[in-house]
């Protein structure tokens, strides 16, 4: 390819002056990937999607679910996505900004969601993790706690968690720790 | 043979490869003393990353006859890496890493002439990459190798019959090594698989499940986890865990070490704290060398063609004894990336609701419910409902004015194709050309209404 540099290498003298244009933003394979993601969604209508820096950038985003069943009815929990550019080879980092009293969710916003972390694969999708965090809404479970008291109750006293998510929701205190109103 | 009067110097091996005929030189490969010239004064070769990879490959070429090299680095150089990164010394901590590096092989090595560049891949506009004849990638990131190959599969046209030409391509040599374990493979965009054609190579990592973290922690690395993933929000808030500063390192590795004692697990240290919240796999100089060496020939052969160039992904093993294997891989002739794009050819006066619906009629598409993009803008999408909105009032617009009056550019589309009766949802690069404008292409090849 020797001589192809050479005459490449004439015409950059040549152009060198020519050129200038304004850099191009390059978009990456996982903005692709995820554009298609984002326009096929097929959300059911207890969630919602918001794009704080607008259209053109998918990235990051946000979703807020509303259950329409289970302990958690009537609540609104809002969640950022932060998508990388080697999406979907890794999954998209999900944290909940929404306080909540959930076995599997915890103080900090941190999510154990098997699909989000060790059981994540590239044909997953948006879709699927919604969903899937849908799912933890109607189903909480106590086996992959986060919130060790929040599981303890769930797992003794289904009744007792009931009065506490209910509490919690409204806004009030579970203990020692308050959670504000989201519903 | 004939007397080239040898220089009985520096090149005198690499003349045996270039001043001599052979029955395994590519098939424009010219023996002689003007191939070792030009070699000298027309390639110009970037190197991606100084850090161990990229000090070897700085050598390996400037040895190998290169005189034209740039280095891009944003890192500064640490004292664990002298160990391996052998053109640094301990009173050259704190110092840049390209710019040292530059500095060595140039003392070193006469005639080279290494121009070093202190700062992230990303700062650099797309010009810079365009410069360069090949670029030789010594990385350890699956991100920083996807966005130099989408900057190198940019530059890559085709022509009208969907082969790539030549002069469009911007041939890349990758290597990559973990502890004993390396590859080196060669990437001519449109001609072998390019970086994302073959992602999946790539194994995922590994990630541990949170609550495995919170409740049940089994491993020195499950601690050191709980400290980085939990712990640190727990207590800092607001402030965003930052790996390259050693005060939160530090402070990680302590909380680490708590969790470890409280749970009776062994083996928490501060360079395993640094590996498993860097992701860091030890580097072995060795491995290094080796992939280097490999990397080095291939850059090599492909300037020259005094060989056939590695087809096109050579793995090796160190671990027990020592095994290479080369893999022919193989192109995804859809990829997004490095694909041809289907070209469509449409009037300046069509607007983007008029192109999505001629998309539908496309004989090498029918894609029905088409989201569109065009440089990292979105100009119209199905779904969500919010973004519907938001570009609705894009479909009133003419695609030339939306792609900013260019006379060609690829776009991207998705939507629903109907094969064989069956819907399936798929992602497209489209080729558009506009009719009448400067840039329009071979008007008998268009593909469609
Ligand atoms: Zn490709």
């Amino acid at each position: 390819m020797i001589k192809l540099f050479k005459v490449k290498e004439k015409q950059r003298e040549l152009a060198e002056n020519a050129s200038g244009g304004a850099p191009i933003k390059k978009q990456t394979a996982g903005e692709l990937r995820l554009h298609k993601d984002i326009s096929e969604l097929n959300l059911p209508k207890s969630c919602a999607m918001h794009f704080p820096n607008g259209k053109d950038d998918l990235m990051n985003f946000e979703v807020s679910i509303r259950p329409d069943e289970g302990y958690y009815m009537g609540g609104t929990f809002l969640f950022s996505f932060q998508v990388s550019p080697i999406y979907p080879h890794e999954a998209p980092k999900v944290k909940c900004k929404t306080k909540v009293y959930h076995p599997n969710i915890d103080l900090e916003g941190n999510v154990c969601l098997n699909i989000l972390r060790e059981d994540w694969k590239p044909v997953l999708n948006i879709n699927t993790v919604i969903y899937g965090l849908y799912h933890l809404f109607t189903e909480p479970n106590y086996e992959d706690p986060l919130n060790h008291d929040a599981a303890a109750v769930l797992r003794e006293n289904p009744k007792l968690f009931e009065s506490n998510v209910r509490r919690a929701m409204a806004g009030g205190y579970v203990g020692q720790i308050f959670f504000p109103r989201c519903m | 043979m004939a007397d080239t009067s040898p220089q009985p110097s520096r090149s005198r091996d690499l003349d045996k490869l270039l001043l001599r005929p052979g029955n395994l030189v590519g098939p424009r490969f010219e023996p002689g003393p003007e191939t070792r010239d030009d070699l000298q004064a027309y390639a110009r070769v970037l190197v991606v990353g100084a850090g161990g990879l990229g000090c070897e490959l700085l050598k390996d070429l400037a040895l190998t006859g290169f005189r034209n090299l740039d280095v891009i680095d944003m890192d500064r150089i640490e004292v664990t890496n002298l160990n391996r990164q052998f053109l640094f010394r301990l009173e050259d901590v704190g110092k840049p890493k390209a710019e040292v590096a530059a500095k060595r092989v140039m003392e070193r090595i006469s005639g080279v002439n290494i121009v070093p560049h202190f700062c992230r891949i990303e700062d650099k506009d797309i010009s810079f990459y365009n410069d360069f004849n090949i670029i030789a990638l010594g990385l350890d990131s699956i991100e920083a190798r996807s966005y130099i190959n989408g900057v190198a599969c940019s530059f890559l046209e085709y022509d009208s019959y969907n082969n790539p030409r030549e002069e469009t391509i911007k041939p890349m040599v990758d290597g990559g090594t973990e502890g004993f374990k390396g590859h080196a493979r060669v990437i001519l965009p449109g001609i072998t698989p390019c970086f994302e054609c073959t992602i999946w190579l790539f194994p995922p990592q590994v990630k541990f499940p949170l609550c495995t973290l919170a409740e049940t922690p089994r491993t020195a690395a499950h601690c050191i986890e709980y400290a980085h993933l939990i712990k640190w929000n727990e207590v800092h808030g607001g402030t965003a865990f930052d790996p390259d500063d050693p005060e939160h390192m530090k402070w990680v590795y302590n909380e680490a070490l708590k969790r470890a004692e409280l749970f009776g697990i062994p083996g928490v240290t501060y360079s395993l704290t640094q590996g498993v919240v860097k992701n860091i796999i030890p580097a072995i100089a060795s491995t290094n060398a080796i992939i280097s060496a490999a990397c080095a020939l291939e850059t090599l052969k492909i300037a020259t063609e005094c060989s056939k160039t590695l087809s096109n992904y050579l793995s090796y093993n160190g671990t027990q004894g020592v095994h290479t294997k080369v893999t022919e891989f193989e192109r995804d002739k859809d990829c997004l990336v490095c694909g041809p794009g289907v070209l469509i050819e449409v009037e300046p006066s069509v607007t983007l609701q008029k192109f999505i619906y001629l998309l539908e009629e496309h004989p090498k598409l029918w894609l029905s419910r088409a989201s569109v993009s065009h440089q990292g803008k979105n100009l119209y999408l199905q779904a969500p409902t919010v973004l519907e909105e938001m570009t609705r009032s894009n479909l009133s617009q003419t695609l030339f004015n939306l792609m900013g009056k260019v006379t060609r550019d690829i776009v991207h589309v998705n939507g629903t194709a109907t094969k064989n009766d069956q819907k399936i949802s798929c992602m497209r690069k489209l080729l558009v050309v506009f009719k009448g404008t400067d840039g329009v292409a071979d008007m008998d090849t268009a593909g469609g209404a």
